[in-house]
């Protein structure tokens, strides 16, 4: 990458990074993404310790052959769905705009 | 069906070694027809690492789905669930959900700050020559044991799938298999690669399908019966294959190893630098999440086709005649494929699992090929100067010497665990590179000191706990006076004291903790060049600078 030391007495990123706009973006990312891994990661592990430490439960039968784990399980691919269409649209609708701005802004500041 | 083989034979191969050799010559013919055609001539380096961010997320998810799904995804899990149910289905779950960590946490923010190597993104707020040496040791552990393990999976197949039982003739076709990806990478760089890996990756899922949809069709679509018909036909196991603890259910270790294994699954592949790699061969952010929308899609769909793949084994070959046959529970799909459309199916599915091992092993070597070349000759031992074909001279050589060292390698594996070596590289990755990938996208207080902390650490101790862990020594053996299960096979030799297969529970928390005490005793902190990497982090600001260069 740029290894190139700065020259210029105002440095636009710096400057950007202090700005309220930047900090509201920032602390939308990290707002959206902290949480849900966090969720993502509980939920995982949830399922892990019950499928090591309560067989008996996981065994048991809901319908036919269908039993309370496999129904666990697969209810890890349906979150993992999920948080992957959610994700998508809120970045699409919520954070892209905002980020665009402010890289736009960048650019307009450097007289591009 | 005519060329339908007795299954009695099975023993030393199915079906007709002929047809499954013509198929995987007919893929490669076309590939490499492909590969010429769109991507061979001179290439600047950013063609050569990355296809200079040419292809789209669509695209680029289809490629990630075909590196993803090697040899141990496809043959491994479907092995898996046939001989332990549901405890091999655990395993395709932490290999999903450890997309979500690329997609939320890493994807994004890495293409937007990186260009060519993991090593761009962790060097470009600290000191380069360090961090990059320290990066570029952890890329190349990491994708040696990745290649060791589909180079030993190459060896498996090839006895059972080609009817080649001596070992100077495997060893030939493990050669065979390595001098081909060196084509491929040397003729196409990335772009090439990229296109094996997509096409590997379509045929796979096809052909998953195709088998899914069969299974399913022979019990009526009821999943039910399916299992039923699984339980039916294995006499050990029985309903257990429906609920967990067939293997690692056995005492308090196999439980807290379980728990390990999953931590290194689910934070291994964020962590992968031949899975990074792919982020850089899109053009931006929003096109580095559309690939990980694709590559989830696609990743999770196939899982869910390996659970019925992996239960039909069960049912319609059972797990008498999988044990019997060369390679074991990785015989199963290819076996089940060969049980349902004879010869011809098996034919197909052992072409794509030939492919398989090649796209991987191709991704894997043009990563560890950028990482010596622009890493190592280039920013490190040329201190940034240097030509562009210099730079991309000594990529080819890395290739090169990176085939060899897989063909090598691969002969000598071939008896190996592939699963082993698959968690291994997992944990490693786990532990060496996503603890210093997550600090240094958001954590200001992140340092050089921190970095070269949890990079070494987090190397050292996932390796060092593997030393001394059962899989190298002191397993007891199968059965009385047999062989160790251990690496070491003779059971004189016994230097374990860490109980646990896998290192991820102790050397991850330890490399992200070690990462947290180099930083705070150390003062180094460049407060212009965190601004510049949050800032583009976030808004993608120069990114086509890295494309248009």
């Amino acid at each position: 990458m740029s290894n190139e030391a700065r020259t210029q007495a105002e440095d636009p990123y710096l400057a950007l990074q202090t700005t309220s706009e930047f900090q509201e973006l920032r602390r939308k990312f990290r707002g959206f993404v902290f949480p849900m891994t966090a969720f993502f990661l509980a939920w995982y592990f949830l399922y892990v310790l019950l499928s090591i430490f309560a067989p008996g439960f996981m065994g048991t039968k809901v319908a036919g052959n269908i039993t309370i784990g496999l129904l666990f399980g697969l209810g890890q691919f349906v979150t993992t769905f999920a948080i992957t269409i959610i994700y998508s649209r809120w970045a699409t609708r919520e954070f892209d705009p905002a980020a665009d701005a402010l890289g736009a802004r960048l650019d307009a500041d450097k007289g591009h | 069906m005519a060329l339908t083989l007795p299954m009695a034979d099975a023993a030393t191969t199915v079906g007709s070694p002929a047809l499954n050799i013509g198929i995987f010559a007919a893929f490669v013919v076309v590939t490499l027809v492909i590969v010429i055609r769109v991507a061979a001539g001179k290439k600047t380096a950013e063609q050569y690492y990355t296809a200079a961010g040419a292809f789209n997320g669509r695209q680029n998810g289809i490629a990630i789905a075909g590196d993803y799904l090697s040899a141990a995804s496809f043959l491994g899990i479907a092995g898996a669930i046939a001989l332990q149910g549901y405890d091999g289905f655990l395993y395709s779950i932490g290999f999903l959900v450890a997309w979500l960590v690329a997609l939320l946490l890493v994807a994004e923010l890495l293409r937007n700050t990186g260009r060519f190597t993991m090593a761009d993104v962790l060097s470009y707020r600290l000191k380069q020559r360090p961090v990059r040496i320290a990066t570029a040791i952890s890329v190349i552990a990491v994708s040696f044991f990745y290649l060791l393990a589909q180079m030993a999976g190459a060896g498996g197949l090839v006895s059972l799938l080609l009817g080649i039982s001596g070992e100077l003739a495997q060893d030939l076709v493990i050669a065979i298999v390595g001098i081909i990806m060196i084509a491929y990478v040397l003729i196409g760089g990335m772009k090439g690669t990229t296109w094996v890996q997509i096409i590997k990756a379509l045929l796979l899922i096809a052909g998953t399908f195709v088998i899914t949809v069969w299974v399913l069709g022979k019990y009526s679509f009821n999943i039910s019966s399916l299992f039923q018909a699984a339980a039916d036909n294995s006499p050990k196991a029985g309903e257990k294959l429906f609920e967990p603890g067939l293997k690692y259910g056995k005492n308090l270790t196999t439980k807290i190893d379980f728990i390990s294994l999953s931590m290194a699954l689910v934070l291994g592949t964020a962590g992968l630098p031949h899975v990074l790699q792919r982020f850089y061969t899109v053009p931006t952010s929003k096109q580095a999440r559309k690939s990980v929308e694709w590559a989830i899609w696609l990743i999770g769909g196939f899982y869910l086709l390996t659970l019925v793949v992996g239960y039909g084994a069960a049912a319609l070959v059972g797990p008498t005649a999988i044990n019997a046959a060369p390679g074991k529970a990785n015989a199963a799909a290819p076996l089940l494929a060969y049980e349902l459309g004879g010869s011809v199916l098996l034919g197909i599915i052992s072409g794509v699992a030939f492919a398989t091992i090649l796209a991987v092993v191709a991704g894997l070597t043009i990563t560890t090929s950028a990482t010596f070349a622009h890493d190592l000759y280039k920013e490190v031992f040329k201190r940034g100067s240097g030509s562009q074909e210099q730079e991309v001279r000594v990529a080819r050589i890395a290739a090169i010497v990176i085939g060899i060292v897989a063909i090598v390698g691969g002969i000598f594996a071939k008896s190996q665990n592939i699963a082993f070596l698959v968690a291994l590289a997992f944990a490693v990755a786990a532990s060496a590179n996503l603890p210093t990938i997550l600090y240094s996208l958001f954590w200001k207080g992140f340092n050089t000191r921190g970095a070269l902390f949890s990079i070494y650490g987090g190397l050292i101790s996932a390796i060092g706990l593997i030393i001394f862990s059962p899989v190298v020594s002191g397993k007891p053996p199968l059965e009385p006076g047999g062989p160790s299960q251990s690496m070491i096979q003779n059971t004189a030799i016994d230097f374990h004291w860490f109980p646990l297969d896998n290192p991820g529970l102790v050397s991850i928390p330890l490399a992200f903790f070690l990462g947290w005490l180099g930083s705070v005793t150390s003062k180094e902190h460049n407060a212009a060049k965190y601004a510049e990497m949050e800032v583009r982090s976030l808004t993608g600001h120069g990114v086509g600078e890295a494309i248009d260069h």
